[in-house]
């Protein structure tokens, strides 16, 4: 579903130039859950994000279910997000001014494809119906994870990625939001691509992929 | 380790000069607002001093008659031993000249005369064929006029010129003296004057001196300048607010290292007294051409309100450039105070992360809302209650901070209102982000309401005033044609000439008065329609007009009314064995002083040798030019002593708009500062947007949309705070209207309203809340994507 090609990436610093991603290619099927672990600076983040259409490659190609992601416009890309790839982020997924509720049906309503009923099953099943009218500010980290995952997966993506969704997190409430995120893509059908550091966390998707200064192994 | 520490904290300046100049600006736009007035008002007091000053007038006690003084009445005084000198005093409106006739003599000593003093070819040449004394301004206008030699005296007030007594009498076409001054030292056993004159006796204390009158409008122009200080301190305030709260994390490391919190407080407060010291400079700079550009137009509306003559240069006064500095500190004191307070209270250990800046509590806006509640009673209390002009504004300084501080508060309900209809995830973004973005904009906004308040109050002031001077002069000036005829003689000539070529000649008489301590002028009017049906009264008795041509009551102007509590029906003593009721008041604006109209048969018949030189004339309009041109053939009239209605009404018009235009171009100059204050939120606010904006981004609403989202946000709360300044404008207006003006002049207008200037202003707001957004919000959406990501990435 999800096929990258020799993506490379390099950062200008004030060292000169920073080779982040050296040719990697990657492959997600549909339904699958895949683990991207590696060191500090290994690059999974900036790989994430080629992926999830906030950054573009300086080579490569990207194809979800065939077609190309990596030459599209800011406008195509944020298409993409909008409707078809949903972002995880480890930190401040939710926008402060809004509720609870409205953070949770924001993307699908963007999108135009809120569906209230499948709405109130994710909200119930991820233990955030007394939370409701709640500000972000007014959640713990686990809580506010659980949001970030609902909104995720209201608009149904083809293919969510988690940016160590539970990086923040104590290793009990890390357990639970993992568990919540890989019950809700199976219900939805998403793809998952996860970075981790916790070999624990990672050990329970489908697959594992290393990356090492800028490669996969 | 002073060193080390202050430049670590100075490194915060160096890394953000954008912030640094928005600090320096607000306070140096301050002080120059402030400090501009203060050198216009101060020129002008020294003007007021010059010609108050001159040859002792406001200090020797001065002997008049109305018509004036003859010769031998000063003859008698001084054969009696009376140490007493003769003044001449009048205007040749051809040059814009006031004359000033001396005996230099008798002359007490005067800076302008000390020439003369030892030089007797000096003396010789002003008392021989005579030369006028005149300052180098007025010198410079008159190069070419039809004068007497002039000479420059740096001492004489601008538009005035010194002469000798007998040039004078010449030049001003008069035999009669004005007035003859009292010398402190008299001669001892001499005969008590009220023996040996029937001229009335002056006291300086008497007379409405410049600076009293002008006193209210320097008042005007003070409020001005304190409001302006106000706004661009709001600036100030943000600016320092910002730079603590981003620099939290240095000084909990600086505690850390040693640095004892005295230490750390002394060295912020050196800081932010280099900054004061720098931007006063840039302040005073500022200020002095401010009030160099400005003072014009003040001299053009004192002129016109007051007849005061200001010189139109400025002067530079060290004194003035000390107090513009320590103003400068001032306001960064007082705008730094809560700032240094906040770092005083910090624990060591406080989270070194910034806040949300200036994330008010919802305590925090309660007891905002309180303190404007508070102040808003006052406000109220000091309308029902207060009674002088400093409780005026004292009234209006209580309801524009109770407003400003009341704003927040406001803004969050109509935003709570505005959810409702908001449509769409992004509009109900935009509602909702805009709620959380008034605490961090409030200073901004609250700026924005009081320069929009201002200029809805003063607009609506000014709009009001003109509205009611129009209709009024159209009541007072019903005739059609005025002259002045230039002697007695050639008047009565003009007067036989006219009376069977016009409807009406109406004579034009007065004659001055020492009234209840204070100079009033008594008209004499005929008893025609043109009165009866025009005159603009306010309140009658039945019948007032058939009693006063029966010279039996008088009317009087309303400033005179409600200066001494005069009502219908009170008696009032006009001269010894002359007393009349008031039969009505009339409306008189910009008179600043009292005026009465009686019959002309009365007036002839108290004082007969007043001549009456000026007439009004009903004629046709159609046969005014006709007329004009057959008058000026026949009697070979100088220019100037025949005007038309229109001419006349045009030259008041002229002298009503030039009152306004310092008012202005200050309310021009508030908004500036205010849409300034804007701005710098705005960009200041920018770096800390980027965790609101950047999950929206991510979510899929493109850059373009951000922008226009940002842009509509700014745009609502400018609105919201527009509509809201629209109410305390209104009642601004009616304080300056039913409170200070009454106060202040004498008088109350009816208030107006003019929607359509506030649509244009809320238009100018607009524009200028758009203007100040678009920089920050195109450094915003413009960021590379990395930059926005870095808002979810953690250290690792």
């Amino acid at each position: 579903m999800l096929s990258a090609r020799d993506l490379t990436k390099s950062f200008t610093t004030s060292e000169g130039s920073l080779q982040v991603l050296s040719g990697v290619s990657v492959d997600v099927a549909q339904g699958e859950s895949v683990a991207l672990t590696g060191e500090s600076g290994s690059g999974k983040s900036t790989l994430l994000h080629l992926l999830g259409c906030l950054d573009t490659p300086d080579s490569g190609t990207i194809t979800l279910k065939g077609a190309p992601l990596h030459d599209l416009d800011e406008a195509g890309r944020a298409q993409i997000r909008r409707s078809r790839v949903s972002v995880i982020f480890q930190q401040l997924n939710l926008i402060p001014s809004l509720t609870v509720a409205q953070n949770l049906d924001f993307q699908a309503r963007l999108a135009g494809v809120l569906d209230p009923s499948w709405q109130q099953e994710l909200t119930q099943r991820l233990g955030l119906t007394h939370l409701l009218t709640r500000y972000p500010e007014q959640l713990s980290g686990g809580q506010q994870q659980r949001v970030a995952i609902g909104r995720s997966l209201a608009i149904r993506p083809e293919l969510v990625l988690a940016d160590e969704p539970t990086g923040n997190l104590d290793e009990a409430t890390a357990e639970t939001v993992l568990d919540l995120l890989l019950e809700g893509v199976g219900r939805s059908g998403s793809a998952l691509l996860m970075v981790t550091h916790s070999p624990r966390l990672a050990a329970r998707l489908d697959r594992v992929l290393h990356l090492q200064e800028g490669r996969l192994r | 380790m002073n060193r080390a520490a202050f430049a670590a904290l100075w490194s915060h300046w160096r890394r953000h000069p954008v912030q640094l100049a928005t600090l320096v600006a607000g306070l140096a736009l301050a002080t120059a607002l402030w400090s501009g007035v203060q050198a216009i008002n101060a020129e002008a007091r020294k003007s007021y001093d010059r010609a108050a000053g001159v040859l002792g007038q406001d200090q020797l006690d001065r002997l008049e008659a109305s018509g004036g003084i003859t010769v031998a009445q000063y003859v008698a005084l001084r054969r009696a031993g009376w140490n007493v000198t003769p003044m001449v005093e009048g205007d040749l409106p051809k040059d814009n000249l006031h004359i000033l006739g001396v005996d230099p003599l008798t002359a007490p000593p005067q800076p302008a005369l000390a020439a003369f003093a030892g030089d007797g070819t000096a003396l010789a040449a002003f008392l021989g064929n005579g030369f006028l004394l005149v300052s180098p301004e007025t010198a410079a206008r008159l190069d070419n006029a039809d004068l007497p030699p002039l000479r420059i005296a740096a001492d004489v007030p601008p538009d005035t010129a010194i002469t000798d007594i007998g040039v004078a009498l010449r030049l001003l076409n008069t035999d009669r003296l004005s007035h003859l001054l009292i010398a402190r030292q008299q001669p001892m056993g001499l005969a008590p004057l009220s023996d040996i004159t029937d001229l009335r006796r002056v006291t300086p204390q008497d007379q409405s001196s410049l600076a009293q009158l002008t006193e209210s409008f320097h008042l005007n122009l003070t409020a001005f300048g304190l409001l302006s200080f106000a706004v661009g301190l709001f600036i100030v305030q943000s600016a320092i607010g910002l730079a603590f709260e981003q620099r939290r994390a240095t000084f909990r490391t600086l505690r850390a290292l040693g640095l004892g919190l005295r230490r750390l407080m002394t060295l912020l407060a050196l800081e932010l007294g280099a900054i004061a010291l720098v931007s006063g400079i840039v302040g005073i700079a500022l200020g002095y051409g401010i009030a160099a550009a400005l003072l014009p137009d003040v001299a053009g509306t004192l002129r016109g309100l007051y007849g005061a003559q200001i010189t139109g240069t400025l002067g530079f006064d060290p004194l003035w450039a000390l107090s513009a500095l320590g103003i400068a500190l001032l306001g960064v004191t007082a705008a730094g105070a809560q700032a240094l307070w906040r770092v005083a209270r910090m624990p060591l250990l406080a989270p070194a992360q910034p806040r949300a800046w200036a994330m008010a509590s919802g305590r925090a806006i309660r007891v905002q809302t309180a303190a404007a509640l508070g102040l808003l009673t006052i406000s109220a209390a000091l309308v029902i209650w207060g009674g002088s002009l400093m409780a005026g504004f004292a009234c209006l300084a209580a309801l524009l901070i109770g407003a400003a501080l009341a704003l927040p508060v406001m803004l969050l309900a109509l935003l709570r209102l505005a959810r409702k209809f908001a449509r769409g995830p992004l509009g109900e973004w935009l509602v909702a982000d805009a709620r959380q973005q008034v605490p961090a904009l409030s200073l901004a906004l609250m700026a924005l309401l009081l320069a929009l308040s201002a200029n809805i109050g003063v607009g609506t002031m000014v709009g009001s005033f003109r509205t009611t001077f129009t209709g009024w002069l159209d009541q007072r000036l019903a005739s059609e044609l005025y002259i002045t005829a230039p002697t007695a003689d050639e008047a009565d000539e003009i007067r036989a000439y006219l009376a069977p070529r016009s409807d009406a000649v109406l004579p034009i008489w007065s004659v001055d008065i020492t009234l209840r301590g204070a100079r009033a002028q008594v008209y004499g009017i005929a008893d025609h329609a043109t009165y009866r049906d025009n005159w603009p009264l306010l309140q009658a008795l039945p019948e007032a007009w058939d009693r006063l041509a029966n010279g039996t009551g008088v009317l009087i102007n309303e400033q005179m009314a409600r200066r001494d509590r005069l009502g219908l029906g009170d008696m009032l003593a006009l001269a010894d064995g002359w007393s009349e009721p008031v039969l009505g008041i009339y409306s008189d604006y910009g008179n600043p002083q009292a005026q009465l109209i009686t019959g002309t048969d009365a007036l002839a018949a108290r004082y007969p040798d007043t001549p009456v030189l000026r007439f009004a004339v009903r004629v046709a309009p159609a046969r005014v030019p006709g007329l004009i041109a057959d008058l000026t053939d026949r009697f070979a009239l100088p220019e100037g002593t025949l005007r038309n209605q229109s001419e006349v009404k045009a030259a008041a018009m002229n002298v009503f708009d030039q009152t306004f235009v310092v008012t202005g171009a200050l309310n021009v100059l508030t908004l500036g500062v205010a849409g300034f204050a804007m701005l710098t939120s705005l960009l200041t606010l920018s770096t800390l947007r980027l965790p609101q904006v950047a999950p929206v981004w991510a979510l899929g609403v493109a850059p373009r949309q951000i922008a226009l989202a940002e842009l509509a946000r700014t745009a609502l709360l400018a609105a919201l705070t527009w509509a809201l300044s629209i109410p305390v404008g209104l009642a601004l207006a009616w304080v300056l209207l039913a409170v200070v003006n009454v106060q202040a002049f004498g008088w109350r207008l009816p208030m107006q309203v003019f929607p359509d200037g506030w649509l244009w202003l809320g238009l100018w707001a607009l524009i200028a809340a758009l203007l100040a957004s678009a920089w920050p919000v195109w450094r915003l959406v413009s960021l590379p994507g990395g930059q926005l990501l870095r808002v979810f990435a953690n250290d690792r």
